[in-house]
């Protein structure tokens, strides 16, 4: 009953007035994020991070504020996926496939209520996880030493790169980015400057909020010049939303087992949520067979990317949490966010600070049904804000950045920093180099370099104590397989083309 | 193909860079086994050999912009790096209107709407950072009020 009591700890802290505001704000900016083309949770999240640090809320504030943001842009990215065929992001391109042609069927109302509810059950099960695991992992983290560490900083960095990208080559050049970046600065051991150039700006090294914008926010609009805006006008019509119980009681058993499916990828560190809603929708492809229709409008092939993609976000937050390593794009962004508010995630975390970590557990239950509350009945209100021309949006977006940016430190540099991260990312995912790992990179560059250097002190130099504990091994291998296998599961686990009008 | 062998030529030599700087380190005469240097250099090394796999064995092309866009692109970095500049002398206001007139127009070329948009979210973003959220930001030139 432990956990009970954790809980109403939480709940305590979580459920006083003005976070309780903040949440609801939270969940209404959040779904609308995510539904907008062209932000999704992750750049979302990033932008609101510098404002919400010069707004000068306190931690607890912080925390629930953004991952009420997180949550909903997680239910919002479904709203254009269905509408519009464009997925917000990446997990959400799963959902296109069949809300797309659902909606075209004239049911737009329908997938969208349906895929909020499949929503609503995978976080909400995704949390339960999280309650149940994340403890029992935090004692497991204890036995991690410096060596441990070090091999599942390298765990995260090859499975994040063998489901990212096409190209290992790639994948691992984009981490070498990232922790290349994240080694300018002074050195914290020895105190003295590296990889500066001499320039005084370097010295305090890169700040990850300045790439992260850059990168996800900033390339964005350089996507939409190249593209004049076009493809983001509604195709389809809504018309009355009504709650569509018959599919909902059809699809129980596919948003339980997808839920399932997608809490187990979501913990993987490096996997997300992408490689969720993918093996959700495919498994219940598969069990559905050839007369089960998926790809042409069914209320299955809604329901379980939705709930698969949602429960792996919550599961992501299990590593992110207990280990300080991330599991998808947004959770290395909201790890950005617990950095910046000076909380180090680890399994010290839940002893230390325990009403930040049941805080959090609890707004994000809140989180939860407050979203799903806002996206039946209001479905319709964020529908409209879909309308909103991407010549206004963009420009907005660019100056939002621009602005939390300089809060942080107001000087040019780092916006000239921004600029330049933006250019780098349009060149980047042109190439189809993915920019998670410059990401991921970037934000543990430097602890996974104490790792080593810790783990060389106690072993004075003898490499083999890299491989000295059975974890360690057992997170090398998984390391190594992590890397290797996509190269030749690739036949098998092709991702279907979106569907084209 | 030439896109990835592109590439990969500069980043290894954008590598190699980074390995013959990361010689130069100082170090302490309180010094780890590791040391300061080894890490940027494994990392040095590790993006040296992934070039040479892009180089080997490239992608197919991306579709790459015309030089119409390109010229687009470019005009926006540009005004994105003078915004950068003038945000400190000039205040929020007048480079806002600017710099989101000329993205917006870059993005959808109609001359009104762009204006407008500029001149809206320059105003409109304005009265969101300083009074809703309080953050403070300065809106004007020195001396105007």
């Amino acid at each position: 009953m432990e956990m009970l009591a954790n809980l109403s700890l939480g709940f305590s802290v979580a459920l006083s007035p003005f976070t309780l505001a903040l949440a609801v704000a939270g969940c209404f900016l959040g779904t609308i994020i995510g539904a907008l083309p062209g932000l999704g949770p992750s750049n979302g999240v990033a932008i609101l991070i510098p404002l919400t640090f010069t707004m000068g809320l306190d931690a607890t504030s912080a925390l629930v504020l953004m991952t009420a943001v997180y949550y909903g842009a997680m239910y919002g990215g479904r709203i254009s996926s269905i509408l519009l065929n464009i997925p917000g992001d990446e997990p959400a391109l799963m959902t296109t496939l069949d809300g797309y042609p659902m909606a075209k069927q004239g049911r737009a109302g329908d997938a969208l209520v349906l895929s909020g509810v499949a929503s609503f059950v995978g976080a909400f099960l995704a949390t339960i996880g999280l309650m149940l695991l994340a403890p029992m992992l935090a004692r497991v983290a204890y036995l991690f030493g410096p060596a441990e560490y070090f091999a599942l900083y390298l765990l995260a960095f090859c499975t994040l790169g063998g489901m990212a990208s096409n190209n290992q080559a790639k994948a691992a050049l984009a981490s070498c980015i990232g922790l290349g970046i994240a080694m300018i600065g002074v050195d914290s051991s020895s105190g003295l400057p590296r990889l500066t150039g001499g320039n005084l700006h370097l010295y305090d090294g890169i700040d990850f909020l300045v790439a992260i914008v850059g990168l996800f926010a900033i390339a964005e609009v350089f996507f939409f010049i190249e593209s004049h805006g076009k493809g983001s006008s509604i195709g389809v019509k809504l018309d009355k939303v009504r709650i569509p119980w018959k599919d909902i009681m059809a699809t129980k058993w596919t948003m339980l087992r997808a839920s399932f499916v997608g809490f187990i990828a979501g913990i993987l560190p490096g996997a997300g949520a992408s490689l969720g809603s993918f093996l959700a929708y495919m498994s219940e492809k598969s069990i559905a067979g050839e007369k089960g229709g998926f790809g042409t409008g069914v209320a299955k092939g809604v329901a379980a990317p939705e709930a698969g993609n949602n429960s792996a976000a919550g599961g992501a937050l299990v590593p992110m949490l207990t280990l300080g390593v991330p599991g998808s794009g947004t959770t290395a962004v909201l790890l950005a966010l617990l950095m910046t508010l000076n909380i180090t995630p680890g399994p010290t975390l839940f002893t230390e600070r325990p009403e930040v970590v049941w805080g959090l557990i609890a707004s994000l239950l809140i989180a939860n049904v407050v979203l799903l509350l806002m996206n039946v009945p209001m479905v319709k209100i964020f529908v409209k804000i879909l309308m909103v021309p991407a010549w206004v949006l963009l420009p907005g977006v660019t100056m939002i950045s621009f602005v939390g940016i300089y809060s942080l430190s107001g000087s040019y540099f780092d916006l000239l920093l921004m600029v330049g991260f933006g250019v780098l990312g349009y060149i980047l995912r042109k190439l189809e180099i993915p920019t998670v790992p410059v990401i991921l990179g970037i934000l543990l560059g430097g602890n996974m370099e104490d790792a080593l250097r810790r783990a060389m002190v106690l072993s004075d130099g003898d490499a083999m104590f890299l491989f000295s504990t059975p974890i360690a091994i057992g997170l090398w291998i998984a390391a190594i397989a992590g890397f290797v296998a996509p190269m030749f599961l690739r036949g098998v686990l092709k991702k279907p083309q979106a569907v084209t009008d | 193909m030439a896109s990835d062998r592109i590439f990969g030529l500069v980043t290894l030599f954008v590598a190699l860079g980074y390995i013959a700087s990361a010689t130069q380190i100082q170090t302490s005469f309180l010094t780890d086994p590791v040391g300061p240097k080894a890490f940027p250099m494994l990392i040095g090394a590790v993006a040296a050999l992934c070039s040479l796999v892009m180089i080997v064995k490239p992608d197919p092309d991306p579709d790459w912009p015309m030089l119409r866009t390109w010229g687009a692109l470019a005009i926006a970095v540009i005004v994105l790096i003078i915004y950068a500049y003038a945000l400190k002398p000039l205040g929020f206001v007048i480079p806002t209107v600017f710099a989101a007139g000329i993205l917006s127009y870059q993005i959808s070329p109609r001359m009104v709407p762009a204006a407008l948009s500029g001149a809206g979210l320059s105003i409109g973003l304005f009265l969101l950072f300083k009074y809703a959220l309080g953050l403070s930001l300065v809106g004007f030139p020195k001396g105007w009020f």
